[in-house]
C-alpha cells in the first residue's frame, strides 16, 4: 500500500483572524448585535435597564423558538414558509382543547401535535414526492390559517383557564417562563444540531445530497424530520403566545415566517444550505428585537421601521453573498 | 519578440492571501500555434489561465502581460474578450433552451430596424459554422445536441467574437475518442487560420498529437518550455512531477479462482422496460473493468445495481445468498460502496472537513451512551484512513474542498473503508487526477483486491481498463456485449466491441 504519508503543514486553510471570521459568520453577526447594543443605549437611556433587556428577551423568545427549528430547515436548503400559520392553527386548537376543560397538559399535547402533523405534511410533500419546498410551505400557510378560521369562527377564543398563565406570563427560578422555554429549545437544538448523527446529516444534506444520499444515508427521512421540527417549534411558539395573550388567536402569526427567515439569516446561515449556526440564529432574532426595541424608543413610526428592517436584511445578504465571493 | 507572438507574459506571479499561487511565470502564445500547458492538478494552470482572461489580476509588483506588443491589464473576460482573448471553459456557458444561432449571437443580435433579424442571423451562423467544418444545424437547441456538439458550438461562437487567442480548459475530458479526433481537426484548422491556442489536458498523449510547444508548470513555477518534437513523454512526466513516476500497471500475481463462489452474482439487472437484461459476476480479489463509449449506460448500470437509481428487475446474490438493494442504504448495509463519477456533486461536501467526509455515513460507530458523538473516535478512524491511504491534507479539520483532486478521491475511497465493505465500485477513479496521484490510486486499488475485495471499475481510459483490469465487461447500447478476460483484453478488442464492430446486442 502507500506508504509516504505526509501532513502538509502549508496550506492556507486556517490562517488568519479574518479566514476565521468569514467561516465563522456567526461571529460576525454577535459583533453587530453588540455594535447595535452599544449604539441603542448611547441613544436611549432607558434602553439599558433591567426591565428592558428582560423585555426584549421575552419578545424575542416568540420569533427565536420559531427560527430556532427553521434553521434545520434552511441548513437543508429548504425552506418552510408555514411556521406562521401553524403557529395560530396550534394556538387555536390549545385553546378550543383548554376551553372544553381538557387537562392541560393533554391539551398543550394536542397543540405541539398540530405543529408535528403540518410539519409531517410538509416533510413528507417535500421530501417523499418531491415537490419545491417554497410551493408546499406557501400552500401551508393557507390550509392550516383557514383550519383555524373555520375552527374559531374568525373570533379569537378566551376563557382559557387562569393556571394556563405560567407558560407566558408567569416565571420559573426568578426567570420570565417564555425566556426560559427559549433556552431550553435552544439548548436542545444546539445538541441536535452539533452533538448527534441527525445533526450533520442536516448540515452535509445542505453542502451536497447527491453524496450523502450515495453514501448510503436516507436522505428521504432526515429531509422530512427537518418540517416535523419546524412544525414542533411553530407549534411551542403557538403555545406561548396563546398563555401569553390568554386567548386562540387564528390571525396570530401573521408575517411571522418572515421574521423567522430573516432570524436565521441575519445570524449567517447560508439560505442555499449547508453553512451556519444555530447560536447565530439566537443572535440574528435578538437583533430584529433590540431594533425593534430600539426604534420603538426612540419613537420611530412602525412604517419607517418596516423600510428599515427590510434594509438591515438586504444588508445582511449583501454582506454574507461578498463574503462567499472572497472565501471561493 | 518574434513577430507571431499574440501573447506574452513574462514574471507573473499571483499571491492568494499569503500563499504564492504563481512565482515569475512566463508562457508565449505564438499564432499559427497550439500550446500546451501542462502540469499536475493545483501546478497553476487554471490561475494562470484566469489571469489571461482577467478573472484575476498579478500581483501589483510582478511582470507584464503583453498582447500584440501592447502592454494589457484587462479586469474581466469580457475585456479580454473584446481584446481578442477567448476561453473555452469545461463547463459550457451556453443556454441550453436557446438555439445556436441565438447562442452564438446572444448580447450582439443582429437587428433590422429594432427588430432581430432572425434570417441574418442564421444565414451568418449557417456561414460561420460551415467555414470551420461543423456539421451542426443553427436552428438546433443546445439541449438537443451532444457534448462534443455543443464544445463546438462554444469554439464556433468565440471564432465568430475573432479571438486571436483560444484558450482550451481540458476540452476532451468529456468528449469519446472519435469526438477527440474531429476536435484536434478542428483545431488544427484553426491553426492554419492563424489562430493562437493554448490546450490543457490531463491526457500527455493528447499534447504529442495535437500541440507544438509545451510549457510546463510545477508548484506555480514554469520549469521548462519545450518543442513538442524535442520531447518524450517521459521526460515531460518527470517535469511535471519533478520525480520518475512508474508508467506500469501494478500487476496481479495471485490468478484469480473463477471456479470460486462468485462475491457477488448479478443474476439479472434490468433498467427499465425497453432497456436489455444483463448478468455478470465478481470473483474476490478481481478487478472488474467495465468498458464502453460514453453513453453506452455504465454508470447506469452501476447506479441501478447499488440501488442508486431505481431498476424494474434486480436479482442479486452476494457471496451465495440472494439479496435486495433498493437504496444506496441497503447497499452500504450490505458493504457495496459506489464511488460516483463526478467527486465534486456527487462524492463530496465541499464545505465540510477531511473528518466528516470520511465519516459520515458510519457516524453510528462513534457514539457515545447518550447517543452523542465522540469527536476523538471521529478524528482517530479519520486520521487511520489519512495513513493508510497517504491522504495529503494539513489536518482531518481541513475542509476537502482545499484538497487536490487525488486526495479528494482518496478522501471520498476512505470513507467506504471505514464501513468494512467488500465490494467497491468505481466509476472514472482518476477523472482529473494527475499522474503521481494516478499510480497511487492503481497501487491502492490493488491492494484492496489483495485483501480479498472485488472491485468493479468503470473507466473511459482505455490504457487504465487494459492495464489494471483482470476481465472487463464491454457495453454498448446498455447491454454487456463482451466478457473479455487475459490476453483478449487489448484497446483494439474492446474498441471493437464498444463501437459495434463485434458482438450482438443479444448479450453474452
Amino acid at each position: 500500500m502507500v506508504s509516504n504519508v505526509a501532513i502538509e503543514k502549508k496550506r492556507v486553510d486556517t490562517e488568519g483572524i479574518s479566514h476565521y471570521i468569514s467561516s465563522r459568520p456567526e461571529i460576525l453577526s454577535f459583533i453587530g448585535f453588540i455594535v447595535l447594543c452599544i449604539l441603542m443605549s448611547i441613544i436611549s437611556d432607558r434602553f439599558l435597564t433591567m426591565n428592558n433587556l428582560t423585555n426584549i428577551a421575552r419578545q424575542v423568545s416568540i420569533n427565536a423558538i420559531i427560527a430556532s427549528g427553521l434553521t434545520f430547515v434552511i441548513l437543508t436548503g429548504g425552506i418552510d414558509l408555514s411556521v406562521g400559520a401553524v403557529m395560530a392553527l396550534s394556538g387555536t386548537f390549545l385553546a378550543g382543547a383548554l376551553i372544553a376543560g381538557w387537562n392541560p397538559i393533554l391539551s398543550i399535547v394536542i397543540g405541539l401535535g398540530v405543529g408535528v402533523v403540518a410539519g409531517f405534511i410538509n416533510g413528507f410533500l417535500v421530501s417523499y414526492a418531491r415537490m419545491p419546498a417554497f410551493i408546499v410551505t406557501l400552500a401551508m400557510m393557507e390550509i392550516p390559517r383557514g383550519i383555524a378560521l373555520l375552527y374559531t369562527g374568525g373570533y379569537p377564543m378566551s376563557g382559557l383557564p387562569k393556571s394556563f398563565e405560567i407558560i407566558g406570563r408567569g416565571s420559573l427560578l426568578g426567570i420570565q417562563t417564555p425566556i426560559l422555554i427559549m433556552f431550553v429549545v435552544y439548548i436542545l437544538v444546539y445538541l441536535l444540531l452539533n452533538h448527534v448523527p441527525f445533526g450533520r446529516y442536516v448540515y452535509a444534506i445542505g453542502g451536497n445530497e447527491e453524496a450523502v444520499r450515495l453514501s448510503g444515508i436516507k436522505v428521504e427521512k432526515f429531509k422530512m424530520l427537518v418540517y416535523v421540527i419546524s412544525g414542533l417549534t411553530a407549534s411551542i411558539s403557538g403555545v406561548v403566545l396563546t398563555s401569553r395573550l390568554m386567548s386562540g388567536q387564528p390571525n396570530s402569526g401573521v408575517g411571522f415566517e418572515l421574521d423567522a427567515i430573516a432570524a436565521v439569516i441575519l445570524g449567517g446561515t447560508d439560505i442555499a444550505g449547508g453553512k451556519g449556526h444555530i447560536i447565530g440564529t439566537l443572535v440574528g432574532a435578538m437583533i430584529l428585537g433590540v431594533l425593534n426595541n430600539g426604534l420603538n424608543l426612540m419613537g420611530v413610526s412602525p412604517y419607517t421601521q418596516k423600510v428599515l428592517k427590510g434594509a438591515i436584511i438586504i444588508l445582511a445578504i449583501y454582506i454574507s453573498s461578498s463574503r462567499q465571493k472572497n472565501t471561493n | 519578440m518574434s513577430d507571431n507572438c499574440l501573447l506574452e507574459l513574462k514574471s507573473v506571479s499571483k499571491t492568494f492571501s499569503g500563499v504564492k499561487a504563481l512565482q515569475h511565470v512566463d508562457l508565449k502564445i505564438n499564432a499559427g500555434k497550439i500550446h500546451a500547458l501542462a502540469g499536475e492538478n493545483g501546478a497553476g494552470k487554471s490561475t494562470l489561465m484566469k489571469i489571461i482572461v482577467g478573472v484575476y489580476q498579478p500581483d501589483a509588483e510582478s511582470g507584464e502581460m503583453t498582447f500584440q506588443g501592447q502592454v494589457v491589464s484587462h479586469t474581466s473576460p469580457q475585456q479580454a474578450q473584446e481584446l481578442g482573448i477567448g476561453i473555452i471553459y469545461q463547463e459550457f456557458s451556453l443556454i441550453p433552451y436557446m438555439t445556436v444561432y441565438e447562442n452564438i449571437f446572444l448580447g450582439r443580435e443582429i437587428r433590422k430596424n429594432g427588430f432581430l433579424d432572425k434570417k441574418a442571423m442564421r444565414k451568418k451562423a449557417t456561414d460561420l459554422l460551415n467555414h470551420l467544418g461543423m456539421d451542426i444545424n443553427p436552428n438546433s437547441k443546445i439541449s438537443e445536441l451532444s457534448i462534443a456538439q455543443q464544445q463546438f458550438v462554444e469554439i464556433a461562437k468565440a471564432i465568430s467574437l475573432k479571438v486571436k487567442v483560444l484558450i482550451l480548459d481540458e476540452p476532451t475530458a468529456p468528449l469519446t475518442p472519435v469526438e477527440v479526433k474531429n476536435l484536434f481537426k478542428l483545431m488544427r484548422e484553426l491553426r492554419a487560420k492563424g489562430v493562437g491556442m493554448v490546450f490543457i489536458s490531463h491526457h500527455l498523449e493528447e499534447i504529442f498529437e495535437v500541440c507544438d510547444e509545451v510549457t510546463c508548470l510545477r508548484d506555480g513555477q514554469s520549469v521548462g518550455y519545450k518543442d513538442v518534437k524535442e520531447i518524450r513523454m517521459d521526460e515531460l512526466i518527470r517535469m511535471m512531477v519533478g520525480r520518475d513516476v512508474s508508467q506500469t500497471y501494478p500487476q496481479n500475481h495471485e490468478p484469480i479462482d473463477y471456479s470460486a463462489r462468485p462475491l457477488l452474482s448479478v443474476k439479472a439487472l434490468q433498467r427499465s422496460r425497453n432497456l436489455p437484461k444483463v448478468s455478470f459476476d465478481l470473483y474476490p480479489g478481481e478487478i472488474l473493468g467495465i468498458a464502453g463509449l460514453v453513453g453506452a449506460g455504465r454508470s447506469e448500470l452501476v447506479r441501478a445495481l447499488t440501488g442508486a437509481d431505481k431498476s424494474l428487475l434486480k436479482e442479486v446474490e452476494l457471496e451465495g445468498v440472494k439479496v435486495a438493494i433498493r437504496n444506496p442504504k441497503d447497499a452500504l448495509d450490505l458493504g457495496i460502496g459506489l464511488l460516483p463519477e463526478d467527486r465534486k456533486t456527487q462524492g463530496l461536501i465541499l464545505d465540510f472537513s477531511v473528518e466528516y467526509n470520511v465519516v459520515i455515513n458510519t457516524l453510528k460507530e462513534s457514539l457515545s451512551k447518550f447517543k452523542t458523538i465522540r469527536r476523538k473516535s471521529l478524528s482517530s478512524r479519520t486520521m487511520k484512513q489519512v495513513r493508510d491511504l497517504g491522504i495529503k491534507t494539513p489536518s482531518e479539520r481541513t475542509k476537502v474542498k482545499n484538497l487536490s483532486g487525488g486526495n479528494q478521491q482518496k478522501v471520498v475511497i476512505g470513507r467506504w473503508l471505514s464501513t468494512q465493505c467488500k465490494i467497491l465500485i468505481f466509476d472514472e477513479p482518476t477523472r482529473g487526477i494527475d499522474v503521481g496521484a494516478k499510480a497511487e490510486i492503481y497501487e491502492l486499488m490493488r491492494g484492496l483486491t489483495r485483501a480479498g475485495m472485488g472491485i468493479i471499475m468503470i473507466s473511459s481510459e482505455l490504457p487504465e481498463v487494459v492495464g489494471i483490469s483482470d476481465r472487463v465487461l464491454v457495453m454498448r447500447n446498455d447491454d454487456i456485449v463482451a466478457a473479455l478476460k487475459g490476453d483478449d483484453i487489448t484497446p483494439d478488442g474492446i474498441m471493437e466491441y464498444a463501437a459495434g464492430a463485434k458482438g450482438g446486442n443479444n448479450g453474452v
